[in-house]
């Protein structure tokens, strides 16, 4: 090589790796150090306290319950966005009416993708607005007054969907599955539009029928889209900090009486109103180590032979 | 909003005509009905679908219509007060300046994330040298952790800096934590451009940073586009980061929130003040250029975004 690539080459990786190692790698790699201190954060002084802050955290039940939640979401957000998703993408790729016999989407099936991706271009702050007024506690929330409208619900008591200990954290599901499904759709929708069609005929001419053609030729074909689609929820389902920190009741969210806590926000109050910097640290380590956990296992779990066409 | 769920007269034409040109060689009269009774059955379902997207959507902008007093009263109330008024006292209550803080950020951010993570993507995707196995795998693994992992150093990385609360701030780590997946996606792209031109390009004499800049870069436009349409949707939507580094630091240190951070901020104002209204029209403003942009960019933006979960 010579020299001048060598000038040219140091030239262009110099402003990204500077930035991303200051902002990105450092700052990851501090988190581990200070984890291990009793770090206030204000203060410039800290002493080593080992792994103090993770026994603490073991028996921080606010913690423990964070990460049960977590655990929570990390099997409903998955499995009923994925559900939906696929059960859409199917009815408008293969749900129209049979041309000679053949399978093809349905009417309009352009619109209806238009429409359902659109919330994926909100930022979940809209979303904690909408929703926010969507699950109003009286008779002004769009889900209460419909539920009065069809006497399903009392005028005089309404579900406090956001304050109700055993709703709350369903009610942030359907918020994420809202969010969520059009863009797991388009995802699919594509995966299923590069199937090769005469597959689809042969199944036909040999007699299957739709469910049959989705289970045994849609699904396995798609399988690595899923499997993406479960990473991501994934790891989505282990953050959701915007959601609960800003539509449900306390400081940084989690209420009532912490039955909607999640990690994330038993970490950010430690940090900004706590100050508690040091044992944050500790909690943010923890999430990285779950995270990971979930994405391996993930792949693992749900890894199948790849099948090439 | 509504005229995308009407059926195109045009494509629902055809689809008779041509089942009755071609008759079904097999059992016609079964899988023609089994056809139609699942086309009544998906367009239903489907139908349900959007309607439960779009009526909530439709709904906080009606809302905004609405007086405070009608808002707390009947959610199905029809809005009674048309007037504009309560759109430009939201851009005055702070949307506006939000607005202003949020672009200010991406007109710097978006261009330098693109611009710093395909120069990097581009070195290693085509140059060979020491380490550079190694660089790409530190780019790429970024991705792979939660960002809750760096939030407490980060923010005093950037105090010590002395950069809370300012633009520049903001913007170096928006760049920063944008680079993961730009320069992974970019470094794709790059390797599937043909080495010809490059080397064309090389013996015409060009330097390789002109080389770069003149011949290559043109030559990525597509993928640049879509990784670009990525990072605007993703800087614009952030959250977490500005929530903890866009504080005000001192009494006299000016508010310098973006968008989404200012929503909230205004969710939790007028909840006390009760002028809901205003805070459904700051909603309203705040979907609209998102509204404009997915329309008119529709399918590269369902293509970028879906195409960078896929690779």
């Amino acid at each position: 090589m010579r020299k001048g690539q060598y000038r040219f080459v140091a030239g262009f990786l110099f402003a990204p790796v500077a930035i991303y190692v200051t902002f990105v790698i450092w700052p990851y790699i501090q988190t581990f150090g200070y984890s291990l201190t009793d770090w206030k954060g204000q203060s410039q002084t800290f002493n080593f306290v080992g792994l103090d802050n993770y026994t603490a955290l073991f028996q921080d039940d606010v913690f423990m319950g964070a990460i049960w939640h977590n655990i929570l979401f990390l099997i409903f957000i998955p499995v009923s966005t994925i559900l939906i998703a696929l059960f859409f993408a199917f009815m408008l790729n293969a749900g129209g009416r049979s041309r000679s016999g053949g399978v093809s989407g349905v009417a309009g099936s352009k619109y209806y993708r238009v429409v359902y991706f659109f919330p994926q271009v909100l930022s979940l702050a809209i979303m904690a607005v909408l929703f926010g007024a969507v699950y109003r506690s009286d008779g002004g929330g769009m889900l209460n007054g419909l539920l009065i409208k069809l006497g399903l619900v009392s005028e005089t008591s309404p579900v406090e969907w956001l304050n109700e200990p055993n709703i709350v954290l369903w009610a942030l599901l359907v918020v994420v599955v809202w969010h969520g499904v059009g863009f797991y759709l388009v995802l699919f929708s594509a995966a299923m539009q590069s199937i090769p069609r005469d597959i689809y005929e042969a199944a036909l001419i040999d007699g299957a029928g739709r469910a049959q053609s989705f289970f045994r030729i849609t699904l396995p074909l798609l399988w690595d889209s899923v499997q993406t689609a479960w990473v991501y929820l994934g790891i989505a389902a282990m953050d959701m900090f915007i959601l609960v920190s800003t539509m449900t009741s306390g400081d940084f969210g989690g209420g009532p009486d912490h039955h909607s806590e999640v990690m994330a926000t038993v970490m950010m109050r430690n940090f900004q109103l706590y100050g508690r910097s040091g044992y944050a640290c500790a909690m943010g380590v923890v999430m990285l180590v779950l995270t990971l956990i979930v994405s391996v296992f993930t792949l693992r779990a749900t890894r199948r032979e790849r099948i090439e066409f | 909003m509504s005229a995308p769920l009407k059926e195109t007269p045009a494509a629902s034409g055809t689809v008779p005509a041509q089942s009755s040109v071609r008759k079904n060689p097999v059992r016609p009269g079964d899988q023609r009905s089994e056809g139609v009774v699942l086309n009544v059955f998906s367009h239903g379902f489907l139908a349900l679908w959007a309607l439960l997207i779009v009526l909530p959507l439709l709904w906080l902008v009606l809302s905004s219509f609405k007086t405070d007093a009608q808002i707390g009263g009947s959610a199905f109330g029809w809005p009674q007060n048309w007037s504009l008024d309560v759109f430009s006292r939201a851009w005055e209550k702070g949307i506006g300046d939000y607005f202003l803080n949020t672009v200010i950020v991406l007109v710097f951010s978006v261009p330098l994330t693109m611009l710093f993570g395909s120069m990097a993507a581009y070195v290693l995707a085509r140059y060979e040298f020491w380490g550079n196995r190694f660089l790409y795998f530190f780019f790429v693994a970024g991705a792979m952790f939660p960002v809750f992992l760096a939030l407490v150093p980060l923010f005093f990385m950037v105090r010590r800096l002395d950069m809370l609360n300012t633009y520049q701030g903001l913007i170096l780590v928006y760049v920063a934590y944008s680079m993961p997946f730009t320069v992974f996606f970019m470094h794709s792209f790059f390797r599937t451009l043909p080495t010809a031109v490059f080397e064309a390009a090389i013996l015409d004499g060009a330097s390789h940073s002109r080389t770069f800049f003149q011949v290559m870069l043109p030559m990525a436009k597509p993928g640049l586009l879509s990784v670009g349409i990525f990072n605007t949707l993703g800087q614009w939507n952030q959250f977490i980061l500005p929530t903890v580094l866009m504080q005000p630091q001192s009494g006299d240190d000016p508010e310098r929130y973006v968008l989404t951070q200012g929503l909230i901020q205004l969710q939790q104002q007028q909840g006390y003040a009760s002028d809901l209204p205003v805070l459904f029209a700051g909603v309203t403003i705040a979907m609209i250029p998102m509204l404009i942009v997915y329309l008119s960019f529709q399918r590269q933006v369902q293509a970028g975004l879906t195409s960078a979960t896929l690779k």
